[in-house]
């Protein structure tokens, strides 16, 4: 529900930044999306077409990039990947890990005219 | 409508005033410079169309976050120690709220920010038993955010050292995401909930620091597994704390005014042996 939103921060952020790189229009988006980032991909894809309508990414284009999570293992000091909270350590089996990263959603890059 | 932070959204309330657009632009006259110089489309370089790439890697929730530091600068300006109270809806967050603030009004200053869809019957639970409170209604949204919180905090003017207890929309899902510049977030799970919930909601015990474990004079009655409960609150987030507590009948209650106290003393710097300043190294 929350992703409607995050859609209006990112139509907010590209209409800041278009006096800074000069384009009047924003034809395609690229987010980087952490699988710990509260996010829902297929939402947020529904609510930027509905926020965009009218503004300078009308008709825009939204691709999601999946960013990598991972995390550290106390027991083993393995360092690993993850898809999500409460996954134990592949090498020791221990729950007890520290999420290091996944938590990542921006705007990496976008196509304008 | 500013996304971010409500302002311009009739939807969402402070007391019952609309929250109103302020400084942010919105502009949308946008610059359309139709010169048409060139007559053939194609001589924009390097796109048919003219289209360019441009590299921004701008985190999306730094607005949100930018206005959390704010308030936990503000926070910490005034030795207060912020909470952000988040659970399901029924988990008895609000009873929790007002049988705290009758046992410690006395003892220190206390101000409640409330959050809810609609209604201020959660603020008036708890100005009647005289603390002051703020009801933040949003409307639509899901969440409270770190803009309506500092205007809340405007509203609460609490101005000494104390606890600003922020009671947030009731919902597992959303206010996880959402920073409001607070010490810790505080999860209220109930025993008439199920006990594998911080596995069905990981995001929101992965958050917080504390879980209170409420209603538990009615686990005579239940099926509810508190060590299951724990373990999987405790495999989700590793460093979470908890404390098993009745509203109702007071149970376990003074291990969670021990908590407060301590995180008080905590939130405090100008209660400790030197005052640290913020900008030190100017």
């Amino acid at each position: 529900m929350h992703e409607m939103s995050l859609c209006e921060a990112i139509v907010q952020t590209l209409e800041e930044q278009a006096s800074t790189h000069a384009y009047t229009k924003v034809k395609r988006v690229r987010l980087s999306v952490g699988p710990l980032s509260c996010v829902e991909p297929e939402a947020l894809k529904f609510s930027f077409d509905a926020c965009t309508r009218g503004t300078l990414a009308d008709g825009a284009s939204l691709e999601i990039l999946q960013a990598e999570g991972s995390a550290w293992c106390f027991g083993c000091s393995e360092t690993f990947p993850i898809t999500g909270h409460g996954q134990p350590c592949p090498r020791c089996g221990s729950h007890l890990v520290h999420v290091t990263s996944g938590d990542e959603f921006k705007i990496k890059d976008m196509e304008v005219v | 409508m500013c996304g971010v932070c409500g302002c311009g959204n009739a939807q969402k309330t402070l007391d019952g005033k609309v929250l109103d657009g302020h400084d942010h632009t919105h502009d949308h006259a946008h610059d359309h410079q139709h010169h048409h110089g060139h007559t053939d489309g194609h001589s924009h370089a390097p796109g048919l169309d003219g289209a360019r790439m441009v590299q921004i890697e701008m985190d999306i929730m730094s607005k949100n976050d930018g206005y959390a530091a704010q308030n936990r600068v503000r926070f910490m300006e005034s030795g207060q120690l912020a909470l952000n109270l988040v659970s399901s809806p029924g988990s008895g967050k609000t009873s929790l709220l007002v049988r705290t603030l009758e046992d410690l009004k006395d003892e220190m200053a206390l101000g409640v920010i409330e959050g809810d869809q609609h209604t201020a019957n959660d603020a008036d639970r708890i100005r009647a038993t005289g603390v002051s409170a703020v009801q933040l209604n949003t409307g639509k949204g899901c969440h409270l955010d770190a803009h309506m919180v500092g205007h809340a905090m405007d509203e609460l003017a609490l101005d000494k050292s104390g606890i600003v207890f922020i009671e947030n929309v009731g919902n597992l899902v959303c206010p996880a995401g959402f920073d409001l510049g607070e010490a810790h977030k505080v999860v209220v799970l109930s025993v008439t909930e199920g006990e594998d919930k911080p596995l069905k909601y990981p995001d929101m015990f992965a958050a917080s620091d504390l879980m209170l474990l409420n209603k538990v004079d009615l686990l005579p009655y239940l099926d509810f597994d508190v060590n299951a409960a724990i373990a999987n609150a405790q495999r989700i987030n590793p460093g979470i704390r908890v404390l098993q507590v009745s509203a109702r009948t007071g149970e376990g209650m003074e291990g969670w005014y021990t908590f407060l106290r301590s995180a008080l003393v905590l939130a405090d710097v100008s209660q400790g042996p030197s005052t640290p300043t913020l900008h030190a190294a100017e």
